[in-house]
């Protein structure tokens, strides 16, 4: 078991050269049989396993990852962490992730570098104010924080936006959720990932699941590049990819396309940006943020068409730009140090799945649309309490598969059923 | 960026057009159960390869498409048209 990080070992490792720190996590061969199996190493999979040891004293837990940890979605987004939702069952259940992350470092005994810093939403319309007020007027109305800052105010806290009175989307105001803010993601996922395994889960990487045997209404096993599996419970957790186990599983369509998304950062900069800014205007949609590093990270809309390709488009790369040098003209001549996309589960209503499936020992994690990072602490937690329970908390009730026979959308933004639009 | 060989208007960047979806997907009769509705409006197959879907030729001549796509690699290996009646048009 991995050793306790603190001051002092800190210390004592830098007399000794750190040539004695322990491994983050065992690697240990695949046991035949488990009483969960986790498909999925990311933040989602192993954040469950995290609270199906942690919080239901599950006995032996499994997490098979294809490729290996970190190297999915976890490291593959904007870092941005917020709660600023409004529909019932996805406002309780951001707000608990959001609880979460504010004591996951202490919980995790791993640095996640959790900045609430603040996550600020500029608005250009006075239909724009109302209608984030109105959320943002939810949000204080049940037990989370949520602001108006007027143009003084936001000129105060983030002098270089384009004020003009000339720009194309002139500034009215912001919405702001202070508590919001960015976190390491590696961080994230190494933390998760040390601390399910100092609790006895069995992280397998370059495990990829290959084939599924069905039991009639149970899976019988998994087929992996490692050998066969048992579980007595099946989870996945496979978010951009879910579609390929669900067809694998004899399961047929599901309410989710994979879409990809692109996101960026540029070479480092002195420091610039506070707080998270986010930009949304018809046809345009920017969210930034600056890393310790000094980098600006940011991202931007989906590249509007399905794709398993985890590389971007060129127009989306200009409509980001655009709308960079839009909202802060001053990135006008910064360089971009790297880009890249991920692959995403975009779901028919923009809301996520964690939820009971025909099978009677599969439990999906799915959907996450743009929300996954931010999700993952929850996620975990609401999915550990759906697999040990068998029988999903209240919170997360309406997050099922068959939401959309019943009628009960839940979808944020009021698209429709389309999973390119729920950006 | 994606060529798309749009039948009336010849090679074209893929930001000329609009994503439309799924081509593969049968739309029931109006009386249908509300379960085959269901089925067809929210369930995708959501093909991970080869899959057919429709394309919107908006900033051209405004035509459905239908596309022979890899959704992996985003070679395109066939265009039509996705509504009968118009073909007598194609070049």
């Amino acid at each position: 078991m991995a050793s306790r990080y603190s001051m002092w070992s800190v210390f004592r490792n830098g007399l000794s050269g750190q040539q004695h720190w322990d491994r983050v996590w065992r690697d240990p061969e695949p046991a035949s049989h488990y009483d969960v199996v986790i498909v999925g190493g990311g933040l989602h999979g192993l954040a469950t396993a995290y609270y199906l040891k942690k919080m239901h004293g599950i006995r032996r837990v499994a997490v098979l990852e294809k490729g290996w940890i970190g190297g999915g979605n976890a490291g593959r987004n904007t870092t941005i962490v917020r709660s600023n939702y409004r529909l019932p069952g996805n406002r309780e259940f951001y707000e608990h992730s959001l609880s979460l992350w504010e004591n996951l470092s202490h919980e995790l005994n791993y640095n996640v570098m959790f900045s609430q810093r603040g996550h600020v939403t500029v608005l250009h319309s006075p239909g724009a104010i109302d209608t984030f007020s109105r959320t943002y007027n939810t949000l204080r109305m049940t037990g989370s924080d949520g602001e108006f800052w007027d143009l003084d105010t936001l000129k105060k806290n983030i002098p270089h936006l384009n004020y003009a009175a000339d720009a194309r989307f002139p500034i009215y105001g912001a919405t702001v959720q202070p508590r919001a803010g960015t976190a390491r993601h590696d961080a994230v996922v190494w933390g998760y990932a040390r601390a399910a395994d100092a609790l006895g889960v069995d992280l397998i990487q370059n495990c990829e699941v290959t084939g599924i045997t069905r039991d009639a209404d149970r899976i019988a096993s998994l087929q992996t590049s490692r050998g066969v599996i048992t579980g007595d419970k099946t989870a996945f957790a496979v978010a951009g990819h879910t579609s390929q186990l669900w067809h694998m599983a004899g399961l047929g369509g599901l309410p989710i396309e994979s879409h990809k998304l692109q996101a960026f950062v540029s070479e480092p900069l002195k420091p610039l940006l506070d707080h998270v800014v986010a930009f949304s205007v018809g046809g345009g949609l920017f969210y930034v943020s600056q890393s310790d590093k000094g980098g600006m990270v940011f991202g931007g809309d989906l590249d509007w068409y399905k794709s398993y390709a985890q590389r971007g488009n060129l127009p989306m790369v200009q409509n980001v730009a655009e709308c960079a040098t839009a909202l802060l003209p001053c990135l006008g001549r910064v360089r971009l140090l790297r880009h890249w996309a991920g692959v995403m589960d975009m779901s028919m209503d923009g809301s996520f799945f964690i939820c009971k499936t025909p099978l009677s020992n599969l439990y999906l994690n799915a959907g996450w649309n743009y929300g996954g990072f931010k999700a993952s602490p929850a996620s975990g937690w609401y999915f550990a309490d759906l697999i040990a329970n068998d029988r999903p908390h209240d919170v997360i009730r309406h997050h099922d598969l068959q939401r959309f026979a019943r009628g009960y959308i839940i979808d944020e933004r009021g698209a429709g059923a389309d999973p390119k639009l729920h950006g | 960026m994606i060529k798309i060989d749009c039948p009336f208007c010849g090679v074209r960047d893929h930001s000329e057009f609009s994503y439309g979806g799924d081509g593969s997907i049968e739309w029931p009769a109006l009386d249908a159960s509300a379960s085959d509705w269901v089925t067809a409006v929210y369930e995708r197959d959501n093909i991970r390869g080869k899959q057919w879907e429709t394309w919107h030729h908006l900033y051209g001549c405004r035509q459905w498409l239908l596309v022979e796509r890899d959704t992996l690699t985003h070679e395109i290996h066939t265009v039509k048209l996705a509504h009968s009646g118009c073909g007598q048009l194609s070049r």
